[in-house]
């Protein structure tokens, strides 16, 4: 499954629906992820993509669009 | 060996509901209760300042203690929201008091201030005997009550708590404590110029990890598990936040002492205020382990374990 793919699948496990943002819409100004749902998407990404996502990098800045989760799981898994 | 003697605190009279700013800040008062939990909080009067309500929680402590200022070994004084950095309020703390000479000590951490006073008087009354721990906040002098401000402004209140941790006697032994500071994240959460900006997702994203690391860290180095409290006394920032603490750490929900509703985040003042309403409302003696744990601007957090004396 494409990475972008395997992201909308967390994105919709905890969104509880068929969502499909623009890459470069704010999932936070479009309603889809409020703080806590953030933070579920966080751990959702560390569960499907089997990497560890440390302090340092939770900014909800790096999360922010489909495309800046993107660019940071495929730096994270290299 | 230090212990926790007594709690006090003061909430000016003035409340402001959720209409009441709703609509400056562009929502709705049903909004405001869904994002953070809360109802109303209190605003200073003009005359009051942080020293001023800080002052009458230190009464009150001292006047449920059954204490004299007299007796005070020290003063902490923790704000975030103090007019000015130096002096900051707490020499007028010790002056309030009738207190010409015993050290007092500016903590200028908001959230997270109080808890600190805490863990550092538990380790200094040994040294320098009763120590009198504030925390003061006028954090309405430090918000816009604007719809660009909307998702941080809401959530603050005005208030003072205080705790008297004594060497020799109290309701609750201090057994342990964790204090942790994370700088590199310093910017999501500040008061500067007098305003407080603050990336709230950040800040959620952070706390969620960090506070049930630090917890369980406590519990399991004291060889507890997180079912043997008794009560989890926690910073007052949003409800949410704490429903999910207590969930990280599948603590049953209603052995959280939450107040929130009523007076909103009074950022160093949150923990003592609620802790004494808390110990208020159990005046019995202690029946088990009792846990504080805050979070906030730094970052710092961390927690504090009290045993039955």
């Amino acid at each position: 499954m494409e990475l972008e793919a395997r992201i909308l699948k967390v994105l919709n496990s905890i969104t509880k629906k068929e969502v499909s943002p623009g890459s470069e819409d704010s999932l936070f100004v479009s309603g889809l992820l409020d703080s806590f749902a953030l933070t579920d998407f966080v751990a959702g990404l560390e569960d499907e993509f089997g990497i560890a996502i440390p302090d340092s990098d939770l900014s909800a800045r790096k999360f922010d669009t489909l495309n800046k989760v993107s660019a940071y799981v495929s730096a994270k898994l290299g | 060996m230090s212990f926790l003697r007594a709690f006090g605190s003061h909430l000016p009279e003035h409340r402001v509901g959720n209409a009441e700013i709703a609509a400056l800040v562009g929502t709705t008062p049903e909004w405001i209760v869904d994002v953070s939990g809360i109802e109303e909080r209190r605003y200073a009067a003009d005359s009051d300042t942080v020293a001023s309500v800080g002052l009458q929680a230190a009464q009150n402590c001292l006047a449920n203690a059954g204490a004299t200022a007299a007796e005070l070994g020290m003063i902490m004084v923790a704000s975030g929201s103090a007019p000015r950095l130096c002096p900051g309020p707490a020499s007028q703390v010790a002056t309030g008091l009738g207190l010409a000479s015993t050290f007092a000590l500016d903590i200028p951490v908001a959230s997270c201030g109080s808890l600190i006073g805490v863990a550092l008087a538990a380790e200094l009354a040994p040294r320098y005997g009763p120590v009198l721990v504030v925390g003061t906040e006028i954090m309405s002098r430090c918000i816009e009550l604007t719809p660009e401000s909307r998702d941080t402004s809401i959530l603050f209140g005005d208030g003072a708590g205080a705790c008297l941790v004594d060497p020799s006697s109290g309701f609750a032994r201090i057994a342990d404590s964790i204090l942790s500071t994370d700088g590199a994240s310093a910017e999501i959460l500040k008061i500067e110029n007098g305003r407080i900006a603050m990336e709230g997702r950040s800040v959620i994203l952070q706390a969620v990890r960090k506070m049930p690391r630090v917890l369980n860290e406590l519990l399991a180095r004291n060889h507890l598990t997180a079912a043997e409290p008794v009560a989890w006394l926690m910073h007052q920032a949003n409800l949410n936040l704490i429903m999910r603490v207590a969930q990280s750490l599948k603590v049953p929900e209603e052995r959280w002492f939450v107040n929130l509703a009523r007076y909103g985040n009074t950022s160093s003042a949150s923990l003592l205020i609620a802790a004494d309403e808390w110990r208020n409302a159990n005046p019995d003696p202690l029946a088990g382990p009792l846990v504080l744990t805050a979070f906030g601007a730094g970052l710092n957090w961390g927690a504090l374990l009290a045993l039955p004396a």
